[in-house]
């Protein structure tokens, strides 16, 4: 070996240590606030549940995961599925599913109409968007029952105009968890789906219409393709947190309209049981894991269809 | 070819813009021009004259405040783009990045709702047609700019409309390109037989390709004619500055007849001139006269002009004589260098200048 050979070698080794060195804050923050808390769920889903909540540590068992598809019959100890999770599992995909759904209905002409405006005024409109942000969302979802409950200003309103002669019962129903979140993550769809269209080249369309293509085909041959990465994001941002969404649906729900964030809830409180909290933690994140790549897998693939 | 026959009209034409809190501004202006079938007809005129405000009319991207737009007789124009027999190449090409050659090809075609077999074999004839068959299945964004043009052309003639609007199709192309595809759409608009509209700013590009030229300035179209008409014959004094180079003689207007007339100039010196149409009134007038109209003479005698040379510019084939005349009006006289001698005439020289028998035009104004 070769004294010039030496000083290569030390010279990558020094260059691979100051990458490692500049890296490990980025490195130490995941570790700390993504990986951790992540490994210490994951663990508390195998250990024995304390007798007044927590756990036992470290003593091992699978009745945490056990628990999440079975149940025991508190009189008779015989075993049944727990299909009580699985309408909560249920409930949580669909509602997170049309709330998606719903905010895309929403957001998607909204953020037309932004991208649509002159230039200086667009920053105007979207501030106007943000603005719900501001307020605590508490606060938010009571201005949304106090709406939509029986007494609430929708049901009054539709009364005096003898529309109705009973109140319409919104509260604690899957419309009001629906309606809920959708407002309340609506700027998670209408951001990403603007920031797509404001890219795109509207003469496009104008090209469209000369080519005989009428208003509906515009907006499916030309507009939704070209702005579908926003949409595949928005989908994703509302998605997401809608699946795993607990204020909204604890209130505007009630003790009917149980989501998987609220049953998560129920065993680190009252139910007591820590592992099939956390048992649940983790099925909910595959549950999404699963989704989101299902999800991007068939988008992507239909995108190059297009050719 | 050109027959007399319309296939597109502007009839009284305007376009008003609202602006919020700003007064109304008239785009156009009470526009009427009749296209005829079969020709290749040119909107010519400055950036920001509204030429393709103009053409947006007539593609129905825009409706107009007032008037008509008529189709072969039909007024079409508050038909939505898509219900009009009219197809336009976008000066950005606007082709669909999420498509193929093909599919932006058989795009119009598809809309129409024409079954696939016939899409395939158009969407062949038009590759075919602007050579481009070896780029069936590229990406827009993996051909030349020159490429997407012909793609752009292919895409708009594939539904064969009865008119094409071409929107400075050949701005983004550099000189060579430039020049093939001034001779390709001719040669297209030869062979599909189709009822051309191009805009364009660009004079030599116009006078070269059209059939007849309308010269537009600020939403108003001054002077129609062919390129023969527009360019020996201009009847404003925008037609005459903004096309060529001429010379603008000061004068009075004498008798005349039949579109001529005797104009008494500021020199003293009287010429014949043509006179445009409905132009009666005596009195003061504008005459300008091409450059390459005019030749210098060494007799001053017989000449309409006597100054003092002032610079001899040399263009390898022509000569510029700038010409100082006396009463201190600045004449530009244009010569095949072919037609004169090397060296005849030098800077500071006294020399006349003769005009060529019926070249000289007055202006409206």
């Amino acid at each position: 070996m070769s004294a010039a050979q030496d000083v290569i070698d030390r010279e990558i080794k020094r260059d691979i240590r100051t990458r490692w060195l500049l890296t490990s804050p980025a490195l130490v923050i995941i570790a700390l606030a993504a990986i951790g808390p992540l490994f210490v769920v994951l663990l508390y889903s195998f250990m024995v549940k304390g007798d007044y909540g927590d756990v036992k540590y470290w003593q091992f068992s699978g009745a945490g995961w056990f628990d999440v598809f079975f149940e025991r019959d508190l009189f008779d100890d015989t075993l049944s599925f727990a299909d009580g999770h699985l309408l909560v599992l249920w409930r949580s995909i669909k509602l997170a599913f049309l709330t998606t759904i719903l905010a895309l209905l929403l957001g998607f002409p909204t953020a037309y109409f932004i991208a649509t405006r002159e230039e200086h005024r667009r920053d105007l409109w979207l501030f106007l968007i943000t603005i719900p942000f501001w307020t605590n969302l508490l606060i938010r979802t009571f201005a949304i029952q106090e709406l939509i409950r029986n007494e609430g200003l929708v049901n009054n309103f539709l009364l005096m105009l003898g529309v109705i002669d009973q109140p319409i019962q919104m509260m604690f129903t899957d419309f009001a968890v629906m309606l809920g979140m959708a407002y309340v993550y609506l700027p998670l769809m209408v951001l990403p789906v603007y920031s797509s269209m404001e890219k795109m080249d509207f003469r496009l369309v104008e090209a469209g219409y000369d080519l005989y293509a009428g208003r509906f085909q515009v907006l499916r041959k030309i507009i939704l393709p070209l702005v579908k990465p926003g949409i595949i994001a928005g989908s994703i941002l509302v998605f997401i947190p809608a699946l795993g969404a607990y204020v909204t649906p604890r209130m505007l729900g009630g003790g009917k309209v149980l989501m998987l964030g609220n049953l998560i809830d129920l065993q680190f409180d009252m139910g007591r049981n820590w592992p099939l909290g956390a048992a649940l933690s983790i099925t909910l994140m595959l549950i999404v894991l699963v989704a989101l790549l299902v999800y991007v897998r068939n988008a992507t693939r239909t995108g190059a269809g297009h050719g | 070819m050109v027959n007399g026959k319309a296939a597109i009209e502007a009839v009284g034409v305007s376009k008003v813009f609202q602006s919020a809190g700003q007064d109304s501004m008239k785009a156009l202006d009470n526009v009427s021009v009749a296209i005829r079938e079969n020709e290749f007809f040119t909107l010519l005129g400055p950036s920001g004259c509204r030429k393709t405000k103009l053409m947006r009319l007539i593609a129905g991207i825009d409706f107009p405040t007032e008037g008509e737009i008529l189709l072969y007789g039909e007024n079409i124009a508050s038909l939505p783009p898509y219900k009009r027999p009219v197809n336009t190449v976008f000066q950005s090409y606007a082709l669909f990045p999420h498509m193929t050659v093909a599919q932006n090809i058989g795009f119009g075609l598809e809309m129409l709702g024409r079954p696939k077999g016939e899409i395939e074999a158009r969407v062949s004839e038009m590759l075919k047609l602007v050579q481009m068959e070896s780029m069936r299945n590229r990406k827009t964004s993996q051909i030349s700019g020159g490429q997407q043009q012909r793609v752009a052309l292919a895409r708009a003639l594939a539904p064969k409309p009865k008119v094409l609007l071409l929107d400075e199709p050949l701005s983004a192309l550099d000189y060579k390109l430039r020049k093939e595809m001034q001779i390709e759409l001719k040669r297209l608009q030869l062979e599909t037989g189709i009822t051309f509209i191009f805009v364009t700013h660009d004079q030599e590009e116009a006078l070269t390709m059209s059939d007849r030229i309308a010269v537009m300035s600020k939403g108003r179209i001054l002077q129609v004619g062919s390129p023969h008409d527009i360019y020996d014959h201009p009847s404003e004094r925008f037609v005459a500055d903004f096309i060529g180079e001429t010379n603008f003689l000061e004068g009075s207007l004498q008798s005349g007849t039949k579109g001529k007339a005797r104009v008494k100039l500021a020199s003293g010196a009287t010429i014949e001139a043509t006179v445009p149409e409905g132009l009666k009134s005596k009195g003061k007038v504008t005459v300008v006269v091409r450059p390459e109209h005019a030749a210098l003479a060494k007799q001053l005698k017989s000449s309409v002009f006597k100054g003092e040379l002032e610079h001899v510019v040399y263009f390898g084939t022509d000569t510029h004589f700038h010409v100082k005349l006396n009463g201190g009006d600045r004449f530009t006289v244009r010569q095949q260098n072919a037609s004169v001698a090397r060296d005849a005439f030098k800077a500071g020289d006294k020399v006349g200048i003769v005009i060529a028998k019926g070249t000289a035009q007055v202006l409206r104004d």
